[in-house]
């Protein structure tokens, strides 16, 4: 409470000094979202925030997405802004660590008087900031693939739900590589949610689930995980990796040297994407799989133009992935939305003008649905020795998104329509 | 009979793991008192060193880049010991007797490295150099004249802020350099690749011993032997014993203590170095690495006894071993037969997962201190009532 106070006095003394063109209404504190909105965009600058992690664990990955989100500002200012309003990024640090994100992401809506955020990774850290922005009533773009479950008016996901990601990716499996899966993740709120979604998945369409295992974040220890599968599946089997972070590096050099190969015990990973690779070594990846909506491999020539664009941007040994496509494809969402809202401030109209945006992007064409995801490809692909992926199967168009999972009994028969304010976040579909 | 070996031989390379990274902080801990939570981070400069190495026999060509874990070991060892040195003249002496100041100097050294990892670049290093040469060289220079016991702290406290100044101008001015200010590891993890022959397995039976573990083991045999010749067939480490035992004493009889415990220290910080160069074979490499190892060593020691390193090799073992045992599901599978005790089947069933398997271990562990709080060989004699 103190260093609450504390920053924001530093704050209001820093913004005397430097905000002559935002208008005078910043001292109060308790000003209500419609106030603090109409500053936003006063001036020739509409300001957006951008709240990641840029130190701590997570910085690894989140600075990576910034990058992406930056280069799509600098690209629209550089096209001649929003609205004829060039944007103005506000960043902050979430520290990887989840009362920041929510300290920060209330700072940004209440100080800084953002339009819009961009921002967060973990799940962890977008539960986090969720009660934030549904109380101020505000907006956030998340752009990370995650486990479903949720469907909030105040956030939109460019991220693949599981429909979009995992269950294509198990369907795959269960018709080309076998029927027995063994599940391995970190022991946190994603692996566990999407592994009860394969679960309940599996127990539909024929499979078998022999076993699975919970290795708590950031551990390096995976011999009695090894040894599990070797008893489960002594002729080979499905490895289904949500597995994050560090334990992946570890998983795979060790997986690699009890001899289990991708031949009879492919892995399928869904956190690993082409940085990821790069990290833990393409020698101790080839042959086996990923499920992403984007690859830096996928041929069209929107993705030949990014991935230019980033490479001459931040240099040559760069690569882009999944996450970061998603966050490039948001920022221009957002842009579309405002323009056909005619306004970044009210937000009611910007959220009702971002349903039904489509976008071009690298992977494909792109649409927002009403329950605030996108419809997206699935792809999978097969690590080269290059660390890039061979695009082994895709889906012959966008996929849309199911975000109340469909396998689950909770949520079997629930849909999600921000369109229709009877309907809202979670209702029963009638059949 | 071969699953019975198998299990045994995961216990022991689990085990072996525990210890190597354990050994340095038995010895820093065991033998001096000192807390030192930059233990892990000594490590991580280890795994780091194994990268810098890799990368230059990588430029040498193929039958020379298999070699070079045997060369990544001594320098590894050098560059732990050497930060260790200096972290013990520089800091940890201040604080001996204080185990609290010295637990919370060594907390704020451990994010200070990892940061450094971080962020180093060419303009910080030559930053850094300058500043060194600038502070260090004015004392020595200074120190010639014959009234500095007077102007000492006076001089020091100028010296200080000049040698910054100039430092940070310098690296102001080079910070326009592309090449300089470019990271040298930045914040993401490196890729440290084993070399070919340690990356496969012996083929036994259906399964596969990996190399990458015969080899820590083979490591972790040979550093206690060298560990043990050391401390008892060599005059230092004869001084060393003694210290331990009763420093009063012991500088009575004219052994210089304040060497004894520099080199203590940088021996222990060395031995974490090679137990960096060995995890390099089995996980990540980043800045936060030797955070996954820091409390798994303390376990070690604290359950082994502290100030015997016979204790914290049993106790690696018995952890290791309990940790396969249980996160694998070994035990559960004994009880699965006999319908009689399928309570008991439940109950290791339920813990047959490598987050429950910890919790496990973490309970026994609690269970057993409350019987031995001074672990598995309490120290006896003098230093025992200190």
């Amino acid at each position: 409470m103190l260093y609450g106070s504390a920053a924001l006095g530093t704050s209001i003394l820093l913004k005397a000094c430097t905000t002559e063109t935002e208008g005078s209404s910043e001292e109060s504190t308790e000003e209500s979202t419609e106030e603090s909105t109409e500053t936003s965009s006063s001036g020739d600058t509409i300001k957006v925030g951008i709240l990641h992690s840029l130190s701590g664990t997570m910085a690894i990955s989140e600075t990576t997405v910034v990058d992406a989100e930056k280069l799509a500002i600098k690209e629209i200012n550089e096209s001649g802004g929003v609205l004829g309003k060039q944007i103005e990024v506000v960043v902050e640090d979430g520290n990887s660590d989840w009362p920041t994100f929510a300290e920060k992401a209330a700072k940004l809506i209440d100080q800084d008087k953002v339009a819009t955020v961009f921002g967060c990774w973990t799940s962890a850290s977008r539960k986090a900031v969720l009660d934030v922005f549904e109380s101020k009533d505000h907006m956030l773009w998340y752009p990370v693939q995650y486990e479903g479950q949720e469907c909030s008016k105040n956030i939109f996901y460019t991220g693949a739900a599981p429909n979009q990601q995992i269950e294509p990716a198990v369907d795959w499996l269960l018709e080309n590589k076998g029927k027995k899966f063994f599940l391995v993740g970190s022991d946190y709120v994603f692996p566990r949610t999407a592994n009860t979604i394969i679960k309940e998945q599996l127990k539909a369409n024929g499979g078998e689930l022999v076993g699975e295992d919970y290795l708590p974040l950031g551990n390096t220890e995976v011999t009695p995980i090894i040894t599990k599968i070797q008893a489960a599946l002594p002729d080979g089997g499905v490895i289904f990796n949500s597995l994050n972070g560090d334990s992946n590096v570890a998983f795979f050099k060790q997986l690699q040297g009890a001899g289990l190969a991708p031949d009879k015990y492919p892995v399928m990973s869904v956190s690993v994407a082409e940085e990821e690779v790069r990290q833990i070594g393409p020698e101790f990846l080839k042959g086996h799989y990923a499920a992403w909506n984007y690859f830096q491999t996928v041929e069209s020539p929107e993705n030949e133009k990014w991935v230019k664009d980033f490479k001459a941007e931040y240099g040559e040994d760069r690569v882009t992935n999944d996450p970061m496509e998603a966050a490039y494809i948001m920022v221009y969402l957002w842009k579309q939305a405002v323009e056909k809202a005619g306004t970044a401030d009210d937000l009611e109209k910007v959220r009702a003008a971002a349903i039904g945006q489509e976008f071009d992007a690298p992977e494909g064409k792109v649409t927002m649905n009403a329950n605030h995801h996108i419809s997206k490809t699935v792809r999978i692909g097969e690590i080269r020795e290059d660390g890039m992926f061979d695009i082994v199967w895709s889906t012959d168009g966008p996929i849309d998104p199911l975000p109340w999972n469909q396998f689950v009994p909770e949520t079997k028969g629930y849909g999600c329509d921000w369109s229709d304010t009877a309907k809202g976040g979670k209702y029963k579909i009638e059949s | 009979m071969l699953q019975l070996f198998f299990g045994l031989f995961n216990g022991i390379s689990i085990g072996s793991v525990l210890l190597i990274a354990a050994l340095g902080l038995a010895v820093v801990f065991g033998l001096m008192g000192v807390i030192n939570l930059a233990h892990g981070e000594l490590m991580m400069l280890g795994a780091y060193t194994t990268f810098v190495v890799q990368n230059i026999f990588k430029m040498l060509g193929d039958p020379w880049f298999g070699a070079y874990i045997f060369v990544a070991l001594p320098v590894a060892f050098i560059v732990a010991a050497l930060v260790g040195l200096a972290l013990e003249r520089g800091v940890i002496r201040f604080l001996y007797g204080r185990p609290l100041e010295t637990l919370l100097a060594t907390w704020g050294v451990s994010l200070i490295l990892r940061q450094f990892v971080r962020s180093v670049n060419g303009v910080l290093a030559i930053g850094l150099v300058v500043f060194c040469l600038l502070f260090f060289g004015a004392w020595v220079l200074l120190s010639r004249r014959l009234d500095w016991q007077k102007i000492r702290n006076g001089v020091l406290t100028i010296l200080v802020f000049l040698s910054t100044g100039i430092a940070t101008v310098t690296g102001f001015l080079l910070s326009g350099q592309k090449a300089l200010a470019k990271p040298w590891f930045s914040a993401r993890n490196v890729d440290v690749t084993a070399p070919a022959w340690l990356r496969g397995g012996l083929p036994l039976g259906n399964f596969q011993i990996p190399y990458a573990r015969i080899f820590i083991i083979i490591l972790t045999i040979a550093c206690i032997v060298g560990l043990y010749l050391f401390f008892n067939r060599s005059n230092w480490g004869l001084r060393i014993r003694a210290v331990t035992q009763n420093r009063q004493m012991s500088a009575c009889l004219g052994i210089p203590t304040n060497q004894v415990d520099a080199l203590t220290f940088a021996l222990g910080s060395g031995l974490a170095g090679i137990a960096g160069v060995a995890i390099t074979l089995l996980g990540s490499v980043g800045p936060n690495t030797g955070q996954n190892y820091i409390v798994d060593t303390f376990m070690v020691v604290v359950v082994g006894g502290v100030g015997n390193l016979l204790g914290s090799i049993i106790a690696a073992m018995a952890i290791g071993t309990v940790t396969y045992l249980v996160g694998s599901g070994t035990i559960a599978l004994l009880f699965s037969q006999n319908s009689a005790l399928q309570g008991i089947f439940d109950f290791f069933t339920f813990f047959a997962d490598s987050s429950m398997a910890k919790v496990m271990v973490f309970a026994l562990i609690i269970t057993f201190l409350q019987f031995k709080p001074a672990g598995i060989f309490p120290q006896k004699g003098r230093t025992a009532e200190l």
